[in-house]
């Protein structure tokens, strides 16, 4: 009944993608509708092909692993082709006759730029939070993920998503809204796959064997719920035609400004805050094997962090159409969300309080610690870049740009990387890493090219920013554009030395990963059990 | 901080909960990370009943400083206006050709200048005003339309070959080869009679042929000797300065299909939200004047 059921779906779906890609009105909706068919038809058959097997029945106190197996693969490759887009864009600020002729409209800066913040962010950054909640939540809720397969629905759902938006962004189709821009049926397609990552979750805490949930857990809840309601908010348009990727915002002018940036700032506030200090509060205790720091801290800061981040959005719009009282709250926000952000730092790092001597003979605990440390930096420069008068000198300049970063690369990429070293023994029943030393390199590459990054976009940032307001005593502008973009010349090429450094650092990764599948002994063959009680 | 050695159990318990094997310790929360946070939220009461900041039924609190980013702005600007007013004034009416002898009034407008010239003109005259392909130098001495100081104003006001100013500068040169006034063999003649007065690598051969060529079809504008006209901004043949290329190819282009080079008038006459207004125009054409080669 259920095959037959999703026998009808999915061939309605690959017929209805086939009729779209006909009469589709532009080249990245019919490029996708050709996608969507393909997807579903393959699906169409193999369902079909195991129409009459029984069905396997998994055994309830066994964790479900295979999609976070999976998502960990996702993560590594994602995260590759994220920072091999960001190393591309870099040197084309650099050398701008790599904007190549004959791939204009396709592979010039502002197509791929898109793809690259989405590919690190939501790839890359969301493959590693879906798997890792999923393995955090089975952990301790001592519980198999609820829902069955649905797991799975959630990770291939959410990859087709990734592709589509990638493969949107080069052929033209977005709404042009900063970590938003897929286009109206790409968002919708989201919606149904993050409904389905929160049933899979809560279902799982729900029925968690612990009489507590764990404090990774509130966080990697916060993350799901937000990020599901600034989706939906955020996206908020109507299509010209059920037949084109082209959409009309519901909101205008600063409205929307501020609808997209308290998306925007809340995007980095619960996918890359909240979510990744869900991933910490698992990680780093494991990984140094001593209790958390403090209870309390945890709680306060959570609630504090949550409370707080939602209303941080203006300070993105400081001196612009947006009222002076709504940016003055967002500034005033940012500033006091500066310890409640400051709480996982040390809650992370005091967890260690014990267990320094690790830093010295465990590379992957050194990993996690300079990412607490990049968190506690960066959220401390974001208060500070909040503030009215700094932003006034800081906002358009690649100061910004080298925030990000500093964020970005040295705490979603650090942790994750922690992360992945800590699952992938795990989750292949491997007894350890293929090599630590290959660690050590990445680790190494990395912290030094994201201080090759940061410091060249702090000094190139400055400069403009001093540059542009340059003015003589007669009140005369002292700098053209023009002189303040050759001035960045030098800064731009050591900036896109710093990502071939890190992008390195996660080759290495990717081959020392690989080949603890492949060269490492397995430990047993027995699957992870749930704990008896 | 944990002073204690790695191996000896710290004296605060845990809250009793295990999961995977992770435990919490029931630790207070850090004295000194508290009381910041105090700190952040106390200062950010003060400062929002300083700033505009809470919205209330009609409109929000203004703030015990008056302070708005709009009046930020109007303040700074206001203070340089007050400090020009009486040389912006003078500057608006000056009679150019005298300018010069004006010594504050020249330094003020040159200044002036740069900047109205760094954002209006350098997107296509390059911020140091070296020109690019198409788009003239404006450091040498060589004019298409004329270097003194009252001729660079007029330029500038009215612009070249557009449509907003009646009185802009108009000349065009014919498409010789698209419009098929020549043949190919022709042009490729007086391309080479061209490079010949230009000094440059030529075939005598085709020169000596391209010379009667140019005299019938392009002296009339360009003069009998090739240097040009300025009233016609037909530029001079003979010197190693090109606006397009002096190279075959690129001449051969220019006769075929003709130039047609056009710059916006700027005065706010005709460009009413984004353009020049007087003493901005006498103000950069003094600073392009004075870049080396005005006359």
């Amino acid at each position: 009944m259920w095959n037959t059921v999703k026998l009808v779906v999915l061939g309605l779906v690959a017929l209805f993608a086939a009729i779209a890609a006909n009469y589709g009105r532009d080249l990245s909706y019919q490029v996708h509708a050709v996608i969507i068919m393909f997807v579903a038809a393959g699906l169409f058959i193999w369902t079909l092909r195991r129409f009459d097997e029984p069905v396997a029945v998994a055994n309830p106190n066994e964790y479900l692993d295979g999609p976070i197996r999976a998502g960990a693969i996702a993560t590594a490759f994602w995260g590759a082709v994220g920072f091999l887009a960001g190393v591309f864009i870099a040197a084309q600020l650099a050398f701008p006759v790599l904007n190549f002729e004959w791939a204009q409209g396709y592979a010039n800066f502002g197509r791929l730029r898109p793809l690259h913040t989405s590919a690190v962010i939501f790839a890359f950054g969301g493959n590693a939070l879906l798997c890792t909640s999923f393995y955090v939540v089975q952990r301790t809720s001592a519980a198999r993920l609820f829902g069955g397969n649905l797991a799975w629905f959630v990770f291939w759902g959410y990859n087709l998503f990734i592709v589509l938006a990638a493969t949107g962004y080069l052929l033209g189709g977005t709404q042009s809204k900063e970590y938003a821009e897929p286009e109206w049926y790409i968002d919708l397609w989201l919606t149904i796959v993050w409904v389905a990552y929160l049933v899979v979750f809560l279902g799982t805490i729900m029925k968690r064997k612990e009489p507590h949930i764990y404090v990774a857990n509130w966080f990697y809840l916060s993350f799901i719920v937000t990020i599901a309601m600034l989706h939906i908010v955020n996206n908020l348009s109507i299509p010209v035609s059920i037949f084109g990727s082209k959409s009309v915002q519901v909101f205008a002018g600063v409205q929307d400004a501020m609808t997209q940036w308290w998306y925007g700032h809340n995007a980095v506030g619960f996918f890359l805050t909240a979510g990744f200090l869900g991933m910490m509060y698992y990680f780093v205790p494991k990984q140094a094997e001593r209790p958390v720091f403090s209870y309390k801290l945890s709680i306060i800061h959570f609630w504090a962090l949550i409370f707080l981040y939602i209303w941080a959005g203006p300070h993105h719009l400081h001196y612009t159409a947006l009222p002076d009282w709504a940016s003055t709250l967002g500034m005033v926000f940012s500033v006091i969300l500066w310890m409640p952000s400051w709480g996982g730092m040390i809650n992370g790092l005091m967890t260690l309080s014990g267990a320094w001597d690790k830093l010295r003979t465990d590379p992957i605990i050194r990993m996690m610690v300079i990412s607490i440390g990049f968190y506690g930096m960066s959220t401390f420069e974001g208060p500070m870049m909040s503030i009215r008068a700094v932003n006034s000198l800081s906002h358009y300049t690649d100061w910004t740009i080298g925030h990000v970063h500093s964020g970005a690369l040295g705490w979603n990429g650090m942790i994750t990387f922690g992360a992945l070293y800590f699952l992938v023994p795990r989750l292949w029943n491997r007894e350890k890493l293929y090599s630590l030393s290959m660690v050590n390199w990445h680790f190494w590459l990395a912290t030094i090219g994201i201080v090759l990054y940061a410091a060249s976009m702090w000094v190139t940032g400055i400069m403009e920013g001093l540059m542009w307001r340059e003015v003589d005593a007669q009140g005369f502008l002292v700098n053209s554009f023009a002189d303040t973009v050759a001035a960045k010349f030098p800064m731009y090429v050591v900036r896109a030395l710093g990502g071939v450094m890190y992008l390195t650092g996660a080759l290495i990764m990717c081959y020392n990963l690989w080949m603890t599948v492949r060269a490492q002994p397995k430990v047993s063959d027995e699957p992870a059990m749930v704990p008896a009680e | 901080m944990s002073k204690k050695p790695a191996d000896q159990p710290t004296k605060v318990d845990t809250t009793g909960h295990s999961w995977d094997g992770i435990e919490e310790y029931n630790n207070p929360l850090p004295r000194w990370w508290l009381w910041t946070f105090y700190a952040t939220i106390v200062w950010g009461v003060i400062y929002t009943l300083l700033y505009p900041a809470w919205p209330l039924v009609e409109r929000a609190t203004g703030g015990i400083l008056g302070f708005s980013t709009r009046g930020q702005v109007e303040e700074q600007i206001a203070t340089f206006e007050a400090q020009n007013s009486g040389l912006e004034t003078e500057l608006a009416s000056v009679d150019l050709t005298t300018l010069a002898d004006n010594g504050d009034l020249h330094n003020f407008a040159i200044n002036k200048g740069a900047a109205v010239f760094r954002n209006n003109c350098s997107q296509c005259h390059g911020s140091g005003a070296q020109g690019a392909e198409g788009f003239p130098n404006l450091l040498d001495d060589d004019w298409l339309w004329g270097g003194a100081i009252d001729e660079i104003a007029y330029t500038v006001t009215n612009g070249i070959r557009n449509e907003d100013s009646f009185d802009a500068h108009w000349s065009e040169m014919p498409a010789f080869g698209r419009d098929e006034i020549l043949t190919d063999a022709q042009i490729a003649e007086v391309v080479q009679y061209v490079r010949q007065i230009s000094g440059q690598d030529h075939d005598a051969g085709l020169a000596a042929s391209g010379e009667e060529v140019f005299l019938e079809q392009c002296a009339a504008c360009h003069m009998d000797d090739g240097t040009g006209d300025v009233g016609l901004g037909a530029p001079n043949l003979t010197d190693a300065i090109w606006l397009y290329g002096g190279d075959v190819a690129t001449l051969t282009e220019t006769i075929t299909n003709s130039r047609f080079g056009v710059m916006p008038a700027w005065s706010q006459d005709y460009r009413s939200a984004f353009g020049l207004s007087e003493s901005e125009i006498n103000a950069v054409a003094a600073y392009v004047h004075q870049l080396g080669g005005g006359q």
